[in-house]
């Protein structure tokens, strides 16, 4: 049926060629890498995974953004749904400022928030706990889930929830039963959005952690200066650090489109 | 929708506003104590006023960092729109090959950022990297750790690389919602691919196309990390961008006061834009709903 068409493909063969280098890299040696330059592994080696795989200071990376991860997406949801409920169904005081207040945290660079953020969470002795840059995530993810979930709420119409309230449905009843599962898809949009923002983002991560919460973008740029370069761990590091979104994002390909638009397609 | 009027939702939106402000007003508080104020060390701080709004205003420094900032914002934003609604027009229709082509084109918005930056850093290495490799096969001279046009040509194309799949992605969005029956009634009227174009695609686009250009914009005028990692600011200042300049004069030299100026003074050219952003879409939507 559907026929390939050339400016789609020579696209995405411009987005694949970068990623295809370093994939042959990390499955080079480093003597291979530097002692001359071909176009494929002439003898393929998973060595530079095994490094990564078997010594802790890499690994914990990985297990570090993946807890600060997960929290964040937990505590930007949790917090979204009722706040995204208020917006599509309420008018209240200041709810338009609000709203823009929040949109504006969404826009700010966090080049400006890191060196409060590190005296904050120092202070109140939070200082490399994956807790830390969870809440500090939250800064921009929280706005985001607010956005995305309130798009997707208002495409719900208001006689649902007022059918459920004659039937004699209690708020919380109504909202965990009948309401979630009819927003699901945005929900897991937000929470997709939500992994994928906290997972790329690497000065406000690297600035709060120093050893026990030091995420995998931070373990990569540390690592680099000091046994001198191995390119091959490197890439192998930065194959890993792709998997994640690689694989989640097959779940969402019918919505990502909506979730970038924040609900409004 | 009729919302109804209901001051209890505040209550509903109480964690958020207290988790937000708990990691936005404390922080901002922060900045601008430290703006007008001046420290020789053991904590002791010295009422200065706008001293260091003036010097932060009138430093060439800051002038340049944000020149250099437009210019990025705008050739980046000159390229990655057209290419991005031009890709999205040939996208295929139905198929397996939508589901291939939206997975394999939204790949790169899942990098994290500094990976990106080691990929084409790695990637346009003369030694060891296909690019660098090649060009240099090809006779061209093509430095980015010494040459300034070399450092903007790469960061430029990483950054179309890294995100013209989101122009694609919006717009792709937006051309889906046209029903068949408008094709059809074109192709009746004879009208060329142009007037499809422009009186049916386009004005259908116009919403996600308003998103695309304000979120390409403002993420890319808040741009850090891929271009610190590939070029760190170099050669000398030339690919300096306005992030990279406030953490260095942050953390590197640890300027505060200048710094947190310089922070509030960039914090209001954003909460502008995101204000034309914020109007400009919710008046799209009023206009749609009505």
């Amino acid at each position: 049926m559907s026929k390939l068409r050339l400016t789609p493909v020579l696209y995405i063969v411009f987005l694949m060629v970068p990623i295809y280098w370093l994939l042959t890299m990390s499955l080079k040696t480093n003597a291979e890498i530097l002692g001359g330059f071909s176009l494929w592994p002439k003898d393929p080696t998973l060595a530079n995974f095994r490094t990564i795989l078997t010594d802790a200071s890499w690994y914990s990376g990985y297990i570090n953004s993946t807890i600060y991860v997960v929290l964040n997406t937990i505590i930007s949801i949790t917090v979204a749904l009722p706040a995204a409920y208020a917006f599509s169904r309420y008018r209240f005081l200041g709810d338009k400022h609000l709203f823009f207040w929040l949109l504006s945290n969404r826009m700010a660079p966090p080049a400006v928030f890191v060196l409060p953020f590190f005296q904050l969470y120092s202070s109140i002795g939070l200082f490399d706990t994956h807790i830390a840059v969870a809440l500090a995530h939250c800064l921009f993810n929280v706005p985001l889930a607010v956005w995305i979930l309130e798009g997707f709420m208002s495409g719900v119409p208001k006689e649902i929830d007022e059918t459920a309230q004659i039937d004699g449905y209690s708020f919380p009843a109504f909202f965990t039963r009948i309401f979630m599962p009819l927003i699901a898809s945005g929900i897991g949009v937000a929470a997709f959005f939500c992994f994928m923002f906290s997972w790329v983002e690497l000065l406000i991560a690297r600035t709060l952690t120093s050893v026990d919460a030091k995420p995998i973008a931070a373990v990569m740029t540390r690592t680099v200066s000091a046994s001198g370069l191995d390119w091959g761990v490197l890439a192998a590091a930065g194959v890993l650090t792709i998997v994640p979104g690689a694989i989640v994002i097959w779940f969402v390909r019918n919505h990502i489109a909506k979730g970038f638009a924040l609900g409004r397609v | 929708m009729q919302r109804t009027k209901n001051q209890k939702a505040w209550f509903l939106v109480l964690p958020v506003f207290l988790l937000v402000a708990f990691s936005a007003i404390i922080p901002l508080m922060t900045v601008v104590n430290y703006s007008v104020q001046d420290s020789f060390g053991n904590n002791e701080f010295f009422w200065v006023g706008s001293e260091w709004f003036v010097e932060v205003l009138n430093s060439d420094r800051l002038h340049d960092a944000f020149g250099r900032q437009l210019m990025f914002s705008g050739i980046i934003l000159a390229i990655e729109i057209p290419l991005g609604i031009w890709i999205a027009l040939k996208m295929p229709k139905k198929g397996w090959a939508v589901s291939v082509c939206l997975v394999l084109m939204a790949l790169p918005l899942l990098i994290p950022w500094n990976v990106v930056g080691t990929i084409w850093q790695i990637f346009a290495r003369e030694d060891i990297g296909l690019l660098g490799h090649t060009l240099a096969a090809l006779g061209v001279d093509y430095n980015y750790t010494q040459d300034t046009l070399s450092a903007w040509i790469t960061v430029i194309v990483m950054d179309v690389w890294h995100w013209t799949s989101l122009v694609v992605l919006l717009c792709y969005a937006g051309l889906s919602s046209i029903p068949d029956a408008y094709y059809q009634a074109a192709k009746i009227d004879g009208a060329s691919k142009w007037a499809v174009f422009r009186h049916i695609q386009l004005p259908k686009m116009k919403r996600v196309l308003t998103i695309a250009v304000l979120l390409r914009f403002m993420d890319s005028f808040m741009i850090y990390t891929e271009p610190f990692v590939v070029t760190g600011g170099g050669p000398g200042n030339a690919t300096t961008f306005l992030s990279i300049d406030l953490v260095k004069m942050a953390i590197g030299q640890f300027d505060v006061g200048p710094a947190a100026a310089f922070s509030i003074v960039y914090f209001l050219v954003v909460l502008l834009v995101s204000w034309v952003f914020y109007t400009v879409v919710t008046a799209s939507d009023a206009e749609d709903q009505s």
